[in-house]
């Protein structure tokens, strides 16, 4: 028997929030924590939480198992359990709608910040905006993620000024706008992050690198802007 | 674009490397009095006043005060927004910090210049 522990709140019902146990029958397998999910459901059918691909692609059931954060649906039982016991919590920092699902607004607004889209005005040539491969593979290991806020939720900067620092996940995304050669838009989007707050409050603690479920690495993206606004500067 | 008004280098790119710069000159001053008082054991007041009428130590000090000055204030400013979500409570601690900074600083040079 597994003992669950998760994260109970309805605004509309609750005072506040609470731990409610679920003891669960897997079997002995090693099953995914979002498979325990469901299993609890069955329990319980009020429980509430994200899911749609149930396989790490589309970034829906981004939470906090035991204490860090991550997918369930791609996070063995035997990655998180701890003495028998699970406990599940919605992702750290964000404003709870119910349960295990939260309020991404201000991860998207930090998003939509960064302009997360091509820009070149130069016209389009007949077919396609052409890219040499070494151009190319400077986009990897910054296109591949999923938006699944696992990383912007562990981060304390993100934490304390989710209104003003972008936050990992959104600032992976602003170096790779930057860094292809196709964006035309380079000083504009360096003009906009220099301030105190959306890139500079990144302290290097690397929480963000330590949780992403693609392998992805926001530290990393995260210096290779600031070496480009430093170079950009007098 | 976030504004700011109270950041030391009003750019966070400034500060950052204000911070990185004045931290180094930090750490060269401090390795430089640890080892002056290691190889010194019997220091007087003579030999101390001694090495600060030099100006080479004068000017070096100067630079160590203003860099501490410098730093803490990026630092603490940074610590304030982080902590103290108020705007009139943040507001009036930077002042605070800000306006302690100069005391110290002043005092300080008059330290250097003084004896
Ligand atoms: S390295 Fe920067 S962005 Fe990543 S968790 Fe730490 S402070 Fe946040
Ligand atoms: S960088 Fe990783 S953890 Fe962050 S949102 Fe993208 S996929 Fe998720
Ligand atoms: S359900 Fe899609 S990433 Fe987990």
């Amino acid at each position: 028997m597994l003992q669950v522990s998760v994260y109970r709140y309805n605004p509309e019902t609750d005072s506040a929030p609470y731990m409610q146990e679920f003891q669960v029958d897997t079997q002995g397998r090693d099953v995914m924590v979002l498979d325990v999910l469901h299993m609890m459901k069955e329990q319980d059918n009020g429980l509430a939480y994200r899911r749609s691909c149930r396989e790490g692609v589309c970034g829906s059931d981004g939470m906090n198992m035991n204490g860090k954060n991550g997918l369930a649906c791609i996070t063995p039982l035997s990655e998180v359990v701890k003495n028998g016991k699970l406990t599940l919590r919605p992702l750290p920092g964000l404003p709870v709608v119910r349960d295990l699902v939260v309020d991404m607004g201000l991860f998207y607004k930090q998003y939509e910040r960064i302009q997360p889209y091509l820009q070149n005005d130069t016209p389009a040539p007949a077919i396609e905006r052409l890219q040499s491969p070494e151009d190319r593979d400077k986009l990897d290991g910054l296109y591949e993620c999923i938006l699944c806020a696992c990383c912007s939720t562990s981060c304390p900067s993100f934490w304390w000024n989710p209104d003003k620092f972008v936050g990992p996940a959104g600032l992976l995304q602003a170096y790779r706008f930057l860094a292809d050669s196709r964006d035309e838009a380079t000083r504009e989007r360096l003009a906009e992050l220099e301030d105190p707050f959306s890139v500079f409050r990144c302290r290097g603690i690397m929480n963000c690198v330590s949780v992403c479920p693609k392998g992805l690495n926001p530290t990393r993206a995260i210096g290779k802007i600031r070496e480009m606004l430093l170079a950009n500067a007098t | 674009m976030v504004t700011n008004i109270t950041s030391f280098g009003r750019s966070g790119l400034s500060d950052w490397l204000i911070q990185r710069v004045s931290a180094l000159i930090l750490a060269v001053y401090t390795l430089f009095m640890v080892g002056y008082l290691l190889f010194n054991p019997g220091l007087d007041y003579a030999a101390w006043s001694g090495l600060f009428s030099a100006t080479w130590m004068r000017i070096f000090s100067l630079l160590a005060f203003v860099s501490l000055a410098a730093h803490a204030w990026v630092g603490l400013w940074t610590v304030t927004t982080d902590y103290l979500k108020p705007t009139a409570v943040r507001i009036a601690v930077q002042l605070v910090v800000i306006l302690a900074i100069f005391v110290f600083l002043v005092w300080g040079i008059q330290v250097l210049w003084g004896a």
